[in-house]
């Protein structure tokens, strides 16, 4: 088990060398993941790895991709996507044109989810649907559109239980272990890279989606990030956080209405 | 053993369980007097979907108050915790919980190692690990960490679960301190609330 001084000299020379600022992170997280990856690639002594990091950016890559989390499913919480199909999407219907943003969207799985229920409400052909990470490497994976095939058992049902009606395999191509969703779902879709700890905000967006991303950043970045989205988000327009997320800590919430007991908020003023 | 460091104060009490031990915290938990001296986690494996129920059943049967986990919110003496369907429960040194989306370990999330593990680092010997009913492996690392902190380790003993695997490859691999069926827990959890 690393120390906790040796994981702040980490987070202190990862800043210094590479100008990526993780100490706003939560620590009991962050020292799982680097813990696993100081195991998993077998160094010896905790030197041997800072100054691996150091001195090989790759390396670095590396450890970006292993301590940064990027698990996702397609229709994670169907109720939280039964409650968009029946309670949001049809309130955006009537806006002429729908700019959504997807901070820390990781592989995509997300906001391909989010693609099938446009399309399937008829709306996606006026929808642009930003998709963010600090993380290059996955999003290659998520312009892509690949994802194992083994999940879609899974998926299937997510997006089943969160009121899909269609043949959810109509939505993509089966083949070799993979399946290939549409092009047609990935045209309305831009990927780019965005830091949620330095980065500013690059759009007005009517519907904001980050789930599952500040559970891992203490309350001051939480504030920064909050505040991100409030001024990127036009009045009227929703955030969505992952079920045990919350905007409490962060903002006055007068200016935010809470869809009962989701975790999505309306900009109200 | 390691010498014990303790990061907290705060005194836990941290369930795990699997197949099975849904039936043990059912035996244990109604005739559980309201306590006030320590924190009760609970991390049971349980379908990945994002429902109340586990929780609704255990604020029902429980006297003592059930707090619902979620980011930020902070551990406290005299309330029931119970670890949300599809995270990972970590402890920060500050005694708040912190939820974790990454992969599964033993085909699991919430893992019992991860959470036992990580109350381990900050409860050292003012934690209390109990394991439960289960049929994976689950739960033996998370027990010996705690064991190497300074903690306590108690085990339902195989005969009365209803899934033996669990705990019997914990007491393989541990030093429990204890072995006691679910009336014995409840006892015994009962006589360190003072």
């Amino acid at each position: 088990m690393i120390e906790d001084i040796e994981l702040e000299t980490l987070i202190n020379d990862i800043y210094e060398y590479y100008g990526f600022d993780f100490g706003s992170y939560s620590r009991a997280s962050l020292k799982r993941r680097v813990n696993r990856l100081y195991h998993l690639d077998g160094f010896r002594n905790f030197y041997e790895f800072l100054s691996k990091v150091r001195n090989d950016s790759d390396y670095y890559k590396r450890l970006i991709d292993e301590i940064t989390v990027n698990v996702t499913e397609m229709f994670r919480d169907p109720t939280f996507y039964r409650i968009v199909r029946t309670e949001i999407l049809p309130l955006l219907a009537t806006k002429p044109f729908i700019r959504l943003w997807h901070a820390g969207c990781s592989t995509g799985e997300e906001v391909y989810s989010m693609a099938i229920m446009l399309k399937e409400a008829g709306l996606l052909h006026k929808s642009l649907i930003y998709a963010t990470d600090i993380n290059s490497k996955v999003l290659e994976t998520a312009k892509k559109g690949i994802f194992p095939l083994r999940m879609m058992k899974e998926y299937s049902e997510n997006y089943r239980d969160s009121g899909g009606q269609e043949d959810f395999s109509s939505y993509y191509i089966a083949n070799y272990g993979i399946a290939k969703f549409n092009d047609e779902l990935a045209q309305k879709m831009v990927f780019s890279q965005h830091n949620l700890v330095s980065d500013n905000s690059f759009n007005e967006f009517d519907f904001i989606l980050c789930r599952n991303v500040l559970i891992y950043f203490d309350n001051d970045l939480q504030k920064r990030v909050i505040n991100l989205f409030d001024a990127s988000l036009a009045v009227l327009g929703f955030l969505a956080l992952g079920t045990k997320e919350t905007i409490k800590y962060s903002i006055s919430t007068t200016k935010y209405k809470q869809l009962e007991k989701e975790k999505i908020w309306r900009k109200v003023k | 053993m390691e010498e014990s460091k303790i990061i907290s104060n705060k005194r836990v009490v941290i369930i795990g369980g699997s197949a099975g031990s849904l039936n043990a915290i059912l035996q244990i938990l109604p005739d559980l007097p309201v306590f006030k001296s320590f924190a009760l986690v609970i991390v049971l494996h349980r379908r990945g979907t994002d429902d109340l129920t586990l929780e609704e059943l255990i604020t029902l049967k429980a006297q003592t108050e059930v707090k619902l986990i979620e980011d930020k919110v902070q551990l406290m003496h005299g309330f029931i915790y119970v670890a949300p369907s599809n995270y990972h429960l970590l402890f920060e040194k500050d005694d708040f919980f912190a939820l974790d989306t990454s992969e599964k370990v033993n085909y699991s999330r919430p893992s019992i190692d991860v959470s036992f593990e990580s109350a381990a680092e900050v409860y050292g010997s003012n934690l209390i690990g109990i394991l439960l009913s289960g049929s994976n492996t689950d739960g033996t690392e998370g027990l010996k960490a705690i064991q190497n902190a300074g903690g306590i380790v108690v085990i339902q003993d195989p005969k009365s679960a209803e899934m033996p695997y669990m705990p019997s490859n914990a007491i393989l691999n541990t030093t429990p301190d204890y072995i006691l069926s679910p009336e014995e827990i409840l006892k015994f959890i009962i006589s360190i609330d003072k």
